[in-house]
């Protein structure tokens, strides 16, 4: 009988360089001013051999706003290489990852960040309280430990503080272990992080993911704390493939909402403001809809209302995101 | 400062001993196993064997538990292409190494 190695043996499934990303447009309306976001990210997948894959993401973003009093709308293109790293396989419990990688702290940085992948599109409170990249080394991997549990874990350290705009980390050790049940599709973890410069602070945090098996609903949430601040975020979205009208329309649709909360920490509002965290305590509730008009293609909408002591606001984001997917070779037939 | 680059090549070397470690933990398996397990080294030494249908339902399974946890189930892509994003997902998502197997192969059926 074949074993799962057979599944990859032959020449024409032998992977192939890949171009992906992701590009949208978005108009994100913040207490009544209209910014206009346009981005694209493309991801390089480059496999060599049975071991290694190259891989690099670039965030290209380009945020116009209307100067205060009016006028046209101006603003900067950033331009961010996200990771681009060289992972290696060495056998089914490790994977060495080595340059330019995400911070494995939480599911939303590595995980849920794409355009296409978030149920809604604006960043939670606390994403900024982790380092979102770092430069060094990553051991990592996923095994089962139990018919009905698997335990993945992630070691890292980054070794160096570039101070550079589009290519900023700082010397950090961290890590993220986590127990995914197959059977009821819950994972649960933890992120540990210890800063080795300026204040040397330790960050952790928890998180979950919820994908249930009985109705088309996905759940996340994160938990983080740091001298920063501290705050939680929890979302939900659900698919509408089981009402029963209109079913053409609605099994395309799905709606999401996010709670959160970030408590300030002890820095700064200005330092907090640098670090793209709020000034002040908030609390912010959102909800959306997110129509797929075809794989990889959807139109999003949603409503947020921020409430905090430095002022109350409402989030209006408009957009639409994209994800392509580009053989560099023969892809083989479907 | 000085302590700070001594623990940092503390932690360094720690790091390169568990790469060592697991890597000679590993082919001392796949030598073990002899020479079907050196030639397909990167595939796991206890995993279980499934006739055909198995590993097609196996993969179903797999493929919507793993795949669910972060995005809506993608349509299916030409073999060679699922390969290259199920590496990819393996280190992003740290997928394990028998479900990606068994989800590239229902992918790919």
């Amino acid at each position: 009988m074949p074993g799962p190695a057979a599944a990859q043996s032959s020449d024409s499934e032998k992977p192939v360089p890949i171009l992906t990303g992701t590009a949208g447009y978005f108009n994100f309306i913040t207490a009544g001013q209209n910014q206009i976001d346009e981005q694209i990210n493309p991801v390089l997948l480059v496999p060599l051999g049975d071991r290694w894959l190259v891989e690099a993401r670039m965030e290209c973003e380009g945020a116009f706003q209307r100067p205060p009093g009016g006028g046209p709308y101006g603003g900067e293109v950033s331009k961010n290489l996200d990771y681009a790293q060289a992972d290696y396989i060495a056998n089914p419990y490790l994977t060495v990852t080595m340059g330019r990688f995400l911070t494995p702290f939480g599911i939303f940085n590595e995980r849920l960040y794409p355009i296409w992948i978030r149920s809604l599109q604006q960043d939670p409170l606390i994403l900024p309280l982790s380092a979102e990249s770092s430069d060094g080394m990553m051991l990592r991997g996923g095994f089962a430990v139990d018919p009905k549990a698997n335990f993945t874990y992630a070691a890292y350290v980054s070794a160096i503080d570039t101070g550079h705009n589009n290519l900023q980390s700082a010397r950090n050790v961290g890590g993220r272990m986590s127990f995914f049940f197959p059977g009821t599709r819950l994972e649960v973890g933890a992120s540990f992080q210890k800063l080795l410069q300026d204040t040397r602070t330790n960050s952790f945090g928890f998180h979950f993911a919820w994908w249930s098996t009985r109705l088309p609903l996905n759940m996340h949430g994160e938990y983080a704390r740091s001298n920063q601040g501290s705050g939680y975020w929890v979302d939900g979205a659900y698919r509408l493939s089981q009402v029963h009208f209109w079913q053409k329309a609605m099994r395309r649709t799905e709606l999401a909402g996010r709670a959160e909360q970030f408590f300030s920490g002890s820095i700064s509002s200005d330092e907090a403001a640098a670090l793209g965290l709020p000034p002040a305590n908030t609390r912010e509730g959102e909800f959306g809809v997110n129509y797929y008009l075809m794989d990889g293609l959807k139109a999003v909408a949603s409503y947020g209302r921020q409430f905090s002591s430095a002022g109350n606001l409402n989030l209006w984001t408009v957009g639409i995101a994209y994800r392509f997917l580009i053989p560099l070779g023969r892809s083989g037939a479907l | 400062m000085k302590a700070v680059g001594g623990r940092m090549k503390i932690t360094l070397a720690i790091l390169a001993v568990t790469l060592a470690l697991g890597s000679f933990g590993y082919d001392s398996l796949a030598h073990a196993e002899g020479p079907a397990g050196k030639k397909d080294a990167a595939s796991s030494p206890v995993a279980p064997t499934y006739d055909v249908d198995a590993m097609r339902v196996q993969g179903e399974l797999r493929y919507r538990a793993n795949c669910g946890r972060c995005h809506a189930a993608p349509r299916k892509f030409p073999p060679r292409m699922m390969a290259t994003v199920l590496r990819h997902m393996r280190v992003r998502a740290t997928i394990t190494d028998e479900d990606m197997r068994l989800v590239l192969f229902y992918m790919t059926q």
